[in-house]
């Protein structure tokens, strides 16, 4: 009964691989990240998701890396993983009012290709790139892990907004180890939501940071031009029940 | 009997082989004289790797009447063993002083090969090859392989804290500088006038920036600057007899220093300003725009850090 299973199962694979589009990074972990993150809908690799990140990584735990998207609509979702990481997804983005583009930075624990996936009505958009890395990134202890001084300034938040001639422009910083948990004895320390809200609590858009999303992150991200922000508040908590709140004013 | 002698001549040449693999290890060291006792060894302009061995750097010797004073090991124990080789073959005198400019791997890995030499530096410079000595060691090996083998970092023991060095008929003027690392030396040879700048210059090659302060060195740059010297012996590139490796080491570092300020001041993402055109004037630097994308992540998160304002 088990052979005939086995039999079976090696029927399907050639058929379920073919569904799969042909990765041009050549990943070995492709179709293992589709079927975690992609398998639900239609997907494509499309050029109009540009992945900005160095090809060489100088420091595994802070890789910069942004998102842009170009000529896209109705953008429900930008996931963010990387195939070689032991925890591959990094970061979910849902810009709701926000423009569809998103900094920040990375741990990366080897060499490994980082995409983004772009979620509108008729599925994923794939965009992508391969950074090469020392690596370690992701199971060393947090810099604040070693100086042991970031306790009082949990959660503080630094921020700015640039009116820019095409965009208003956020970037804030939160102060957080971001501890992924693979590193010997410091359990798992992270946000886990972020949002972007306006004054009446309506949300302007939400981050979900995953464990590879770099110590104090700093995020990028922008709205339109014509989107009213007097305040920027932030509200946000970390995986202990943690708040983290905050205001910015242009 | 034949059989048995095929057997073990071709064992022989398999051993010959392997060992020929090793000989082939040679960094081909050429002494290059700038005056009746004073050699430099002038590396590649590239970044390390498993064909150079490390040998990207500038090392020198002066032949004093008291013996030999070496300025920078190189980066590995193997490169100082060269190095010592062939200073021997241009001079049977000792070698007296070892003299390392800064904390780099580049400049003092080769220190094991002179562990029976005085080996001196900057006080902090001895502080920083203690801490950052082992996880440079790691890096050394990744990039350059088997040409790090046996080598382990030695740092300086002896601490110069005087203005000048004296050994035999030859006085150095010690400029204790920073910017580059946290501990920067260049030495002014007051009989031959040759200044030995370490990588607080570099020429037609990208200057590197793991450890540096832009403010601290340009204000050293500056000081350089209104030296008279014969030759310019520069920690990357080539050795010239003006300051044109001065210029452009600090036209380079202002240039980085603005468009990263600018960049920070402008709201950009680290991502999008490793994106940042290289001007035409650096665009032919060997490097440029690999030093440059590892420059934006040493310097930025400061200055990203510094346009932002604390939330209510």
């Amino acid at each position: 009964m088990q052979r005939i299973y086995r039999v079976g199962l090696m029927l399907l694979l050639p058929m379920n691989v073919g569904a799969i589009p042909a990765d041009p990074l050549n990943s070995v972990q492709w179709t293992t990240m589709y079927n975690r993150f992609l398998k639900d809908y239609p997907v494509q690799f499309d050029s109009r998701v540009q992945v900005l990140a160095p090809e060489q990584a100088e420091n595994s735990m802070q890789v910069p890396l942004a998102v842009k998207v170009e000529g896209l609509q109705a953008i429900e979702e930008i996931l963010i993983f990387a195939d070689f990481n032991p925890l591959p997804k990094v970061l979910s983005f849902y810009p709701q009012q926000a423009l569809p583009f998103i900094g920040f930075r990375v741990k990366l624990q080897q060499a490994s290709p980082i995409r983004a996936a772009v979620r509108t009505a008729d599925g994923w958009h794939v965009g992508g790139k391969w950074v090469d890395a020392a690596g370690g990134g992701c199971t060393l202890p947090s810099a604040a892990r070693n100086s042991g001084v970031w306790e009082s300034q949990l959660g503080q938040v630094q921020g700015r907004i640039w009116q820019q001639p095409s965009a208003q422009r956020v970037r804030f910083r939160v102060i957080h180890p971001m501890d992924t948990g693979l590193a010997a004895g410091i359990p798992k320390f992270q946000l886990e939501e972020i949002n972007l809200q306006d004054a009446t609590g309506k949300t302007l858009a939400q981050i979900k940071p995953a464990e590879p999303v770099s110590e104090n992150p700093i995020f990028s991200i922008e709205f339109p031009k014509n989107l009213p922000l007097p305040t920027l508040h932030i509200n946000g908590r970390d995986n202990n029940a943690n708040k983290i709140k905050a205001e910015l004013i242009p | 009997m034949k059989l048995f002698w095929l057997f073990v001549s071709s064992c022989c040449l398999v051993f010959l082989s392997l060992g020929g693999d090793a000989a082939e290890l040679n960094y081909q060291l050429t002494p290059r004289q700038l005056s009746s006792d004073t050699y430099v060894f002038v590396g590649k302009t590239e970044d390390f790797s498993f064909e150079n061995g490390g040998n990207i750097v500038n090392t020198a010797f002066v032949m004093t009447s008291a013996g030999v004073v070496v300025i920078d090991t190189g980066s590995s124990l193997r490169y100082g063993e060269q190095m010592r080789q062939a200073i021997a073959k241009i001079t049977d005198k000792p070698i007296v002083q070892v003299i390392n400019t800064h904390h780099h791997p580049d400049h003092f890995f080769g220190n094991q090969a002179f562990k029976d030499v005085k080996i001196a530096a900057l006080p902090t410079t001895i502080e920083d090859m203690q801490r950052e000595g082992g996880a440079f060691s790691d890096n050394m090996y990744r990039m350059t392989g088997d040409w790090m083998r046996g080598t382990e970092p030695l740092a300086a023991t002896e601490k110069l804290t005087t203005d000048s060095l004296s050994v035999g008929d030859h006085t150095f003027k010690l400029l204790v500088l920073q910017g580059h690392s946290h501990a920067d030396l260049a030495l002014l040879d007051e009989k031959t006038g040759i200044l030995f700048a370490g990588d607080l210059v570099f020429y037609n090659r990208t200057p590197t920036t793991p450890h540096a302060d832009l403010a601290k060195w340009l204000d050293a740059l500056k000081q350089l600057e209104q030296l008279k010297f014969t030759y310019l012996v520069v920690g990357h590139g080539e050795v010239l007899q003006d300051k044109r490796a001065i210029v452009q080491t600090r036209e380079y570092l202002q240039w980085l220093d603005q468009s990263l300020k600018a960049s920070a001041e402008a709201g950009k993402d680290m991502a999008e300003v490793l994106q940042t055109p290289i001007p035409e004037k650096f665009a032919k630097m060997p490097l440029v725009n690999f030093e440059f994308g590892r420059s934006v992540v040493h310097l930025y998160p400061a200055l990203e850090l510094a346009a932002l304002k604390p939330a209510s």
